[in-house]
């Protein structure tokens, strides 16, 4: 079939997502971006995987969102000198993903900041992990981890280093403050620190064990991987998991949506010297997570989306207990927001802090939440309704400010939406099985996963090998493309702001670290 | 503020008991003598490092400060820095990028310490095993006193780890 707005042949890939699949030659590769670029696509991930295996040599993808769908465009790679154009100009998130695909696939940028990002010292610049002839299991020695910050000089300017190990309960990274008195001139993260080889992990798994990996790629958005996984699997094998499981699956997807929006509500009164809001707030988090273990065995959820449906079912006194749970849990969180919107000292903070204007974050690329709350209308729930969405019209979350006040309405509005959304769900749980196995999955098949997760769009791009393995699995958490974002919104706040800000995004370390 | 106080009546209060100490989890001798155990029992300050959890293990321990659990009540609180604390609570599988950065944060905590390891991962590497980017288990990399399975393990059982670690041996 033709993709019109490339203007390329492009071929479907199969499952209910509307997903196409293309190639372009590497020297078209940016003429093609410029196009969907222009066209108004965003990019929602670029890597890179290794095809020498194949008879090949590498390649690189990416990851494109057109209205009409989600387009996997691909393009082959030398096998000696394996090179990218730079493509940061057009899509700035795509900067940290080239240089990701450098250190784990030694891929070249042409151009652009061309510094290491996952790589710290755990190999040496000229090996890459993800490569078929890389051992895996070999630890080459640790290697000194020299890393070339920008310096901002001038009168009265000093910086201060902040982790990886952090004050607070919180994954590890690196923030370099640039400061002048107390106010930020200029903020650079470092990540990587929690990398762990999840993706080579990915492919000396059986693809039958990959979805207990895939929930824990990040643990707060563990419903959202494994719903990915299981697209990508049931996509790949031309499987379809039954109508109840489907609606199960919406049910477990807003319930972790909920939970995290309770928990960070609750910090961000933390976070203003609303103690008070901390403790109500976890209450009410901890009231759910008991509720889901009763419901469904795990406080978060974990392991309980499979390829080819859920691990357990919901009877009716189960899901008319949840029904009038959440409606008890709806009155609290009411009674929380009246308080949280006239308590002029929270406001104070809230308002106009760490704002990310509609301009900025639709060049750069900010999804999710964080992006509705900065007049970026997209909801995959919404943008592309697969069942069970495409009944209950989603009412997407909408502010224009974007700043820690935007991004806490937002989160009211969703948290309350998919108490709504649930309701609706559990009075039109379809009858049958809640699970039907795959078939065996050959290799060279591709699927894709994407999931409007409680952070933001979840990707997981998959690519088979023979015997029931993984040739290639790319989880794409959205936190790749909203952690830019949150060096341009601190510019010009307070030092002491910045935890409050970094709370209104509460991005994920270890779905980027991989 | 009336709303405020209206509702804090309201709720009253949820906190629950903790467990009992569990020998099980004990991975090496207590360290401590009893005079310094008497002394953490009534003010243990915990440092948490995330050496290369998921993050669900995280999630948990900031569950075990709801007001469930509420350790504070205990005179267990968590602190900003190492050189501050008694106790490190260490979740994940040690990734090699913070192999040294554990390690530094371990020097840097003042003797007499205590090391609880959370979690499947920081008990065995768990599903992310070892390889070129994961060290495994959090006693392939400093002392580990108490292990506390679970992925992630609930608050209580947090609460139980931490406990057992500045109880005395049973004799």
């Amino acid at each position: 079939m033709r993709f019109e707005p490339l203007a390329i042949e492009a071929q479907p890939l199969s499952g209910a997502l509307p997903a196409f699949q293309a190639a372009v030659a590497a020297a078209e590769l940016r003429a093609a971006c410029e196009r969907a670029q222009a066209g108004g696509a965003r990019l929602i991930a670029l890597w890179g995987s290794d095809e020498t295996e194949r008879g090949a040599g590498f390649a690189a993808h990416l990851a494109l969102a057109f209205s009409e769908g989600l387009l996997w465009l691909s393009a082959a790679l030398d096998r000696e000198r394996p090179r990218l154009p730079d493509l940061a100009d057009l899509y700035p998130a795509a900067g940290r993903m080239q240089r990701a695909a450098r250190d784990l696939l030694g891929i070249e940028i042409d151009g652009g900041d061309r510094r290491k990002w996952l790589r710290h010292g755990a190999w040496p610049a000229d090996e890459h992990p993800l490569r078929k002839d890389f051992d895996a299991t070999r630890r080459p020695p640790l290697e000194a981890d020299a890393y070339p910050f920008v310096r901002v000089e001038g009168e009265g300017v000093h910086e201060i280093p902040v982790g990886p190990v952090h004050a607070g309960t919180i994954e590890p990274g690196h923030f370099r403050f640039s400061i002048v008195g107390e106010k930020i001139l200029r903020l650079e993260e470092r990540l990587g620190y929690k990398h762990k080889g999840i993706e080579k992990r990915f492919e000396s798994l059986p693809l039958a064990e990959g979805a207990r990996l895939a929930g824990r790629v990040s643990g707060d958005s563990t419903v959202a991987y494994a719903w990915a996984w299981a697209m990508a699997l049931e996509g790949a094998c031309g499987a379809e998991p039954p109508p109840r499981a489907l609606v199960l699956r919406a049910i477990l997807l807003e319930l972790e949506r909920i939970a995290n929006h309770l928990g960070d509500l609750g910090y961000l009164g933390n976070d203003v010297a609303l103690a008070f809001g901390f403790s109500q707030f976890w209450r009410l988090k901890e009231d759910l997570l008991r509720l889901n273990a009763r419901l469904f065995g795990h406080r978060y959820l974990m392991d309980t989306v499979l390829p080819g449906g859920v691990a357990r079912d919901l009877d009716r006194a189960g899901a008319e207990h949840l029904v009038a749970r959440l409606a008890a849990l709806r009155d609290e969180v009411a009674t929380l927001r009246g308080i949280y919107d006239e308590h002029a000292g929270a406001q104070d903070r809230f308002i106009m802090t760490g704002q990310v204007p509609r301009e900025l974050a639709a060049r750069m690329g900010l999804t999710g939440f964080a992006g509705r709350a900065s007049g970026l209308p997209h909801d995959l729930r919404a943008d592309y309704p697969m069942p069970p969405w495409e009944q209950l019209e989603v009412r997407v979350a909408a502010h224009a400010r974007g700043d820690v006040a935007a991004r806490a309405s937002v989160r009211f509005d969703e948290l309350l939406e998919s108490i709504r959304l649930i309701e609706t769900l559990a009075g039109r749980l379809p009858r049958g099985e809640t699970l039907a196995p795959l078939p065996p999955c050959p290799g060279g098949r591709r699927g894709v996963g994407w999931i409007e997760g409680w952070r933001g769009d979840v990707l997981i791009a998959l690519d088979t090998a023979d015997g029931g393995c993984a040739h290639r699995v790319h989880p794409h958490d959205p936190s790749w493309r909203n952690w830019p974002l949150l060096e341009r919104a601190v510019m010009g706040n307070i030092v002491p702001d910045f935890p409050l800000i970094n709370k209104s995004f509460n991005l994920s370390y270890s779905g980027q670290d991989l | 503020m009336y709303r405020i106080l209206r509702q804090i009546a309201k709720t009253g209060i949820v906190t629950e008991p903790p467990r009992r100490t569990d020998e099980n989890l004990r991975q090496i001798e207590q360290r401590l003598g009893d005079v310094v155990l008497r002394r953490f029992g009534r003010s243990l300050a915990i440092r948490h490092v995330d050496a290369g959890s998921c993050n669900g293990c995280e999630l948990e321990i900031h569950a075990m400060n709801s007001p469930y659990c509420n350790p504070e009540r205990l005179g267990i609180r968590f602190v900003a820095s190492p050189r501050h604390a008694d106790l490190l609570l260490v979740t994940g599988p040690v990734s090699r990028n913070m192999e040294v950065a554990l390690r530094r944060t371990y020097d840097a905590t003042p003797d007499p310490k205590l090391v609880v390891a959370i979690g499947d991962c920081g008990c065995s590497g768990g599903v992310f095993g070892e390889s070129y980017a994961s060290c495994g288990r959090v006693s392939n990399v400093i002392p580990v006193d108490v292990a506390v399975p679970g992925c992630p393990p609930d608050p209580a059982a947090i609460l139980q780890g931490v406990l057992t670690a500045i109880s005395a041996r049973a004799r």
